[in-house]
Order: C-alpha cells, then sequence, then structure tokens
C-alpha cells in the first residue's frame, strides 16, 4: 500500500476534464489550496464541483471560476464572489443549490453505504420541486440521494502514511464529510507524519476512506472576515 | 420609538433560558450575544461545526481555522467542542438546538418565512436556513417591521419563495414582538412609544390585539 504523493500535481493524477470533483472547506476555512492551484495550473475544464461555497474573487474556488474551468457549480452558499455571479446571469455556468446540512448528509450517506436520506429541510419549497415526500411520525420529509465524485479533495491538519486524518478546528467542516465519499479521496495535510506517530482515539478520517496523500506547502490561510476586539 | 437594531437583540435575549443551546444567524440575531443575562448559561452553536463559541478574537490572535457560520474569526470558551458539517447538522435535525433566531425578508401569519431569494436578482443561496427553519424546536424572528420601501414584511402570504413553512413562532421586530398563532400575528408587546395603530397599519398579515399591549421592557 502507498498512498502516499509527492505533492498535488502528482496526487491529481488521472483528474480529467469532466469529472465530478468534490472540494472540501466552509468559504475559505480548511480549503485544499494546493490542489486548486494545482487544477488552475492544470487547466482541467468542464468540472462539475461539489462544495459548501465558491470561494473570493481571487482565491479557493474564485480561481476556477476565473479561468472558466467550473461547467457546473453545487453550493449552499455563493455570496461572496462577483465573478460566480457574473457567469451566473449570463448563463455560462450551471448553478445547483441545495441546502446545507442536505449537502453535508448527502456526502455522509455515500459513505455509509447509504443510497439516499429523508430530510425535512426544504420540504414546501422549491428544492422539494420534483423529489419524493414522505410522511413519518407526522412530519414531511424529502427524499435526497447520496452524492458520490470521482474525486473528493480535502485539506486536513495532520495525516499519516495509512491516509488517517486530523482536522484542526473549524476546518474540519466538510472535509470530513467529502473524505468519505470520493470515487478517489485525495488528502492535502499540513503536516504527513510515518503510520504510528498519530494517536489511534484521536483520528477524525480512519484511512479506509483516503486513496492519496500529499504534505502541502505555503498554506496561505486568507482570512474572510477578520473580526477582533480590542484588549482592555 | 421604534427599537433600533441592537434593541431588538437586547429584547429577544429576555428570551435565552438557563441551558439552552442557540443558534444565532447573521444579522441581528449575531447582536443577541452580546445581551445575555446574568446568571445565564447559554451554549451557542455555529453550524460550520462549532458549540461554545466564544468572543472575537484580541487583535493578533485571530486564526483561520476558527470561524463561525459567518465566516467571522471567533474563539472557543472551556468546553468547546469542534464536529463536522454532517453532525452540525444532525444536531439541528434532531431538535437538540433549544432556540434559532435568524433574520428574515417576509413572514406569514401561518409562521411561513422567506429569507433566501429574490427572483430575478442575485440568488446567494439558503445556507443552513432550510435546514435549522425545518428542524428547530423554538424559531425567532429579528427584522425589520417593514422593507426599505416601507412595505410590510409580515403578511397574509409571502410573496417571495419560502425558506421554510409553519415553523416561525415569535418575531421581534423594531415595533413590536409578535407570536404567529393559529388566527394570525397576535401582538404581545410594542416597541417604547409605538402606538398600536402604528403596528396595525404597518402589518398588511392579520394582527390580533387582545387588551392593552404592554411596551417592551429590557432587562
Amino acid at each position: 500500500m502507498n498512498k502516499v504523493r509527492k505533492n498535488a500535481v502528482d496526487a491529481l493524477a488521472g483528474v480529467k476534464d469532466g469529472d465530478v470533483l468534490m472540494l472540501g472547506g466552509f468559504g475559505l476555512c480548511g480549503i485544499p489550496e494546493n490542489c486548486i492551484s494545482a487544477l488552475v495550473d492544470m487547466n482541467i475544464r468542464n468540472i462539475t464541483c461539489i462544495s459548501n461555497n465558491a470561494g473570493v474573487d481571487d482565491f479557493g474556488i474564485g480561481l476556477l471560476l476565473k479561468k472558466k474551468q467550473v461547467k457546473k457549480m453545487i453550493a449552499s452558499y455563493v455570496g461572496e464572489n462577483a465573478e460566480f455571479e457574473r457567469q451566473l446571469l449570463s448563463g455560462e455556468m450551471e448553478v445547483e443549490l441545495i441546502p446545507q446540512g442536505t449537502l453535508a448528509t448527502r456526502c455522509m450517506a455515500s459513505g455509509y453505504g447509504l443510497p439516499a436520506i429523508y430530510t425535512p429541510a426544504g420540504v414546501g419549497t422549491e428544492v422539494a420541486e420534483g423529489k419524493e415526500v414522505r410522511n413519518f411520525n407526522g412530519k414531511d420529509y424529502l427524499l435526497e440521494m447520496a452524492f458520490n465524485s470521482d474525486y473528493a479533495i480535502v485539506k486536513a491538519w495532520k495525516g499519516d502514511t495509512m491516509g488517517n486524518l486530523i482536522y484542526k478546528e473549524t476546518a474540519r467542516n466538510f472535509n470530513a464529510v467529502m473524505a468519505l465519499a470520493g470515487k478517489i479521496t485525495i488528502a492535502e495535510v499540513e503536516e504527513l507524519v510515518p503510520a504510528g506517530q498519530l494517536d489511534p482515539n484521536q483520528i477524525h478520517t480512519p484511512g479506509i476512506y483516503v486513496h492519496r496523500i500529499f504534505q502541502g506547502t505555503n498554506y496561505e490561510k486568507r482570512i474572510e472576515q477578520l473580526t477582533v476586539r480590542k484588549r482592555g | 420609538m421604534s427599537m433600533d437594531k441592537n434593541q431588538i437583540a437586547q429584547r429577544i435575549a429576555k428570551e435565552l433560558r438557563d441551558g439552552f443551546y442557540v443558534n444565532l444567524g447573521i444579522g441581528i440575531p449575531t447582536l443577541v450575544a452580546n445581551y445575555i443575562p446574568q446568571g445565564i448559561n447559554v451554549v451557542l452553536q455555529s453550524e460550520n461545526g462549532l458549540l461554545g463559541m466564544g468572543p472575537f478574537p484580541f487583535e493578533g490572535e485571530a486564526d483561520a481555522d476558527l470561524i463561525n457560520a459567518g465566516k467571522q474569526t471567533v474563539t472557543t470558551i472551556p468546553g468547546s467542542v469542534f464536529f463536522d458539517s454532517a453532525m452540525s447538522f444532525g444536531m439541528i435535525r434532531a431538535g437538540k438546538v433549544d432556540l434559532t433566531v435568524l433574520g428574515a425578508m417576509e413572514v406569514a401569519e401561518n409562521g411561513d418565512i422567506a429569507n433566501w431569494k429574490i427572483p430575478g436578482k442575485m440568488v446567494k443561496g439558503m445556507g443552513g436556513a432550510m435546514d435549522l427553519v425545518a428542524s428547530a424546536k423554538n424559531i425567532i424572528v429579528a427584522m425589520m417591521h417593514t422593507n426599505p420601501k416601507g412595505e410590510s414584511k409580515l403578511l397574509s402570504k409571502c410573496t417571495l419563495p419560502i425558506t421554510g413553512k409553519r415553523c416561525v413562532k415569535k418575531i421581534v421586530t423594531n415595533l413590536a414582538v409578535l407570536e404567529v398563532t393559529d388566527k394570525g400575528f397576535k401582538l404581545l408587546e410594542r416597541a417604547p412609544g409605538v402606538s398600536v395603530e402604528e403596528i396595525k397599519e404597518k402589518t398588511e398579515g392579520k394582527l390580533i390585539v387582545d387588551g392593552d399591549v404592554p411596551e417592551v421592557t429590557f432587562n
């Protein structure tokens, strides 16, 4: 078993035009920066991108949008990106908006071997159009299908050569659920250690879900909304 | 005198009870955290994966890996815990969150809420709002009573695409505190100095006024 890759380009080998890619992160928090840059450099096109957000104009998924590499965006909230808005309104890009919990749980279901879930989110709204509604114990629920992707690309804090992952703080977000949902899951980590160096009690994503892993470099970790208070 | 955003938040804070797990939306709801009454301990849930959200960090101590659902840098408190997005919405759907406070563009007299989309304009997405309103045990809406054009946001029926059906329990606006009942909006309290007539005039949906309506008081 050798899951370790040299860098993002090496880890992304085989990704091709038209693939469905999941990208972890929430806003700019915990995004796989190295892989996004590599996807830009490799000029992979017609991507269907499943991610909670769409980055900002000049960072994160915004870099892929700028080069018009995304054919379809599946997300829950896309509010911070002017180029996204332009491509959406001009019809250059397809967009499917789905509730955040539905997005997360559809990924989770895939990794749990469940074909679909029932959720109350979106009952009676546009989101419910064309979907099966079933009543359990007096409450309506929508049938939502599990998500699958060609590649799930996630970012973790620490990982080992077996692919086990530990996330930091709120950067766990969608990374830990999308890691479950890739036909091939690629993890970039800030620190890659030999198997045995991570405490098995502390691991968030078991390595069985992770196919390729590499240690990333030059993390910018841009802050979207810097909010602070004064001392005293 | 109508209430300003901080006073709306301050009034909502009176609804907090000791031990509540609370999810605060973006905007006025976030301000509620500034008015938690003394002796009341609540745990703030942020749907990106944090229970026990603390205040903003001190200057120079912001951590890019530690944000809230509004993407603002925050801190932890003793007892905080992180989890992934699936578990976050799991606890929301399972009804573990006691109170959800969120903003709205429109609320209907049956408790429908619209707050995610204006057709023909830019659509930003619903984020976690549809999950929250579909599952929360108790939803309080914090909003202005009218939109910038002066039109009522408390309607007989929502005109915008809805976020959830029959889910809002209470509304606190700059003019009034109202409860959603089977028969319409029941006026519970009015902002200091605001008349029942003014509230009636600015409420398009059915308004129930039962006897004397007290003014809002703050803690």
